[in-house]
């Protein structure tokens, strides 16, 4: 079991490794670059709505938080990029806290409500407060990121870094799902109650997996800013919010693996069907609720219970479950 | 000088109450589907608009604007119930998580669709009496305020007696107050569940209709509409009728006056900073329960 799930990870670290240089096609590469980017946001709101059974629907907010802050701070005070990037990561972190502790110790729909007043009041300051963020029209000049004798400034050293970094992210989610800490979560995600009578802090776990998820949330935007050198308020919309919830729907709850297709199906489709374009919104729509009415786990983890479930029915007789 | 501020203090507060009078109708729309079925309809916001461009469609084909607000009242009515029907009715996990992402499917297809149907551009619908500006002390105040205000709270007083008097009503609030009791006493809970449905995506529409003249009516209002009649809700009191009303009253004159006397560039922010605290401070409510 070990093994295999070793082999899986050295499996796809190597073909992330080969890709580039069968494709060393630049409008391909920013393409991988921005599944990416979206598989770092869309990780983090997974193991919230999978795990903690809550969703933000201000998600492109923490994106955007981490965006600026990097722009700002590099664009126009020439801050060292690793620490404005350190400086989004500390003000996401800070924010989520501010909001997840009054939203959490309430049930039921409280975190949705408050992260999506958050998500419009942070979307409305990148509008408004021109002096810092450049208003509608966007901020530019953000440079890029560098080591030493090292800029990565063309598509496919950014994919050299993007995918570290996403690569790191994902085991690092996987490691967290695996270690005692996962395990609460899993208890959590089954039954709160029986998690509680367990003596798992529920509350508690539920605001680290929040802030956790912002802190994804700001790296990703903090990497998208130093990847396209500019950034503007349409970027972190609540359509870009609500975006990432269908990301974490079409991959599956709780799956670290379906966040990985449910972005990189996501972030392709629009550029490969252009009439996909006109319908977006409306498709995003429809996948969120025929998705959520038939497969409340997600599409593929669905279609595989549903798969499971059928193999197990032929082979045990008939007997249904 | 005082009474020049006076004036523009006053005219904030005509058109901050005109505002809150929507938010209030929104507000209701949030309350009846909750105190019904304890979801927080997302979509509620896409019948205000819905409810407009339906009203300004009919209004091309056929030009009486009584024709077309009960015309566009019932389609809007007649959707709710179809949503109910198809997007909630056959879900089976009823968490929380899972009814908040359809109810936002809902909205984005529901916007996406009228996107699709009248395209982007803002449509014009003529106010029901003229545009002549009446006087009021040094502030002027159009005939559409006065039917916005007027309309709203006929409909807030028939929609009270509707839930007072009538049996249907009085079943629903039995049905609010403890769903297994109801049925035991024979409430056909279900009924009630669509019916909630069917009067929110009404008062959504007929506050959509009436704002339509003094904003004119485009597919993407109801999104920022509906959050605001949603911070109206949860600000007084989600579940509450008179908490509706006030909670929309107060956030439009607090937005009206803010976006007034500090900045106007803000004026979308004050319901959610207003929404944040009370969450943070007074999570039930000004006039709610202790949840």
């Amino acid at each position: 079991m070990r093994g295999a799930r070793l082999a899986l990870w050295g499996g796809f670290a190597l073909v992330l490794a080969l890709l580039p240089l069968g494709w060393r096609n630049d409008y391909y590469l920013s393409l991988l670059n921005f599944i990416g980017i979206h598989t770092i946001l869309v990780v983090g709101l997974n193991l919230l709505m999978g795990y903690a059974g809550q969703i933000s629907l201000g998600h492109a907010a923490f994106f955007g938080v981490g965006a600026y802050t990097s722009g700002i701070l590099t664009a126009t005070y020439g801050v060292n990029p690793w620490l404005a990037l350190v400086a989004g990561l500390a003000l996401a972190a800070g924010l989520a806290f501010l909001i997840g502790v009054p939203a959490l110790k309430l049930r039921g729909y409280y975190l949705a409500m408050a992260t999506l007043g958050f998500g419009v009041i942070v979307y409305i300051f990148f509008v408004q407060a021109q002096r810092f963020t450049g208003g509608p029209s966007g901020l530019s000049g953000i440079p890029a990121l560098s080591l030493p004798g090292f800029t990565f400034h063309t598509p496919l050293r950014l994919y050299g870094l993007i995918w570290t970094a996403t690569l790191g992210i994902l085991a690092l989610s996987a490691g967290l799902v695996d270690s005692r800490l996962g395990r609460a979560l899993r208890a959590l995600h089954d039954s709160e109650v029986a998690a509680e009578s367990l003596g798992i802090h529920t509350q508690r776990l539920k605001l680290l997996i929040f802030v956790w998820s912002a802190l994804y949330a700001s790296l990703a935007g903090s990497l998208y800013a130093h990847t396209l050198n500019f950034v503007a308020p349409s970027s972190f919309d609540i359509m870009f919010s609500i975006k990432l919830v269908t990301m974490v729907v079409v991959g599956g709850m709780a799956s670290i693996w379906g966040s990985l297709l449910g972005a990189g199906v996501l972030t392709v489709l629009p550029e490969l069907l252009v009439v996909f374009h006109d319908f977006e919104v409306v498709l995003f729509g429809a996948i969120l609720m025929v998705v959520m009415i038939f497969l409340p786990r997600g599409l593929v983890r669905g279609l595989l219970d549903l798969w499971e479930y059928r193999h197990f029915r032929r082979e045990s007789g008939g007997v249904s479950g | 000088m005082p009474s020049e501020i006076f004036g523009a203090v006053l005219q904030y507060l005509i058109s901050g109450l005109t505002n809150g009078a929507i938010y209030a109708l929104i507000a209701l729309g949030f309350g009846i589907i909750f105190n019904a079925t304890h979801i927080i309809n997302f979509a509620q916001g896409e019948f205000v608009m819905l409810g407009a461009l339906c009203a300004i469609s009919l209004y091309q084909v056929f030009p009486s604007l009584p024709a077309a607000f009960l015309g566009s009242t019932l389609l809007v009515t007649l959707l709710g119930l179809l949503f109910e029907r198809l997007a909630l009715r056959p879900v089976k996990d009823r968490s929380p998580l899972t009814l908040i992402i359809i109810t936002v499917g809902g909205a984005v297809l529901l916007k996406g669709l009228a996107m699709l149907w009248w395209g982007k551009e803002a449509y014009n619908l003529p106010p029901f009496t003229g545009a002549t500006p009446l006087h009021l002390g040094p502030a002027t105040i159009l005939p559409q305020n006065l039917w916005v205000l007027g309309v709203a709270a006929l409909l807030v007083a028939g929609l009270e007696a509707f839930f007072r008097l009538t049996l249907t009503g009085k079943a629903m609030r039995a049905c609010a107050y403890n769903p297994v009791a109801a049925r035991l006493v024979g409430i056909p809970a279900m009924r009630m569940v669509q019916l909630s449905f069917g009067l929110s995506a009404a008062l959504g529409a007929a506050g959509g209709i009436l704002i339509a003249p003094l904003t004119l009516g485009v597919y993407d209002m109801g999104t920022m509409l509906g959050l605001k009649g949603f911070s109206a809700a949860i600000l007084g009191g989600l579940g509450s009728s008179l908490g509706g009303v006030l909670g929309g009253l107060l956030l439009g004159v607090a937005e009206s006056l803010a976006s007034g006397l500090i900045s106007s560039g803000y004026r979308d922010a004050v319901a959610f900073f207003i929404l944040l605290v009370v969450l943070f401070v007074r999570p039930q409510g000004l006039l709610g329960g202790r949840t």
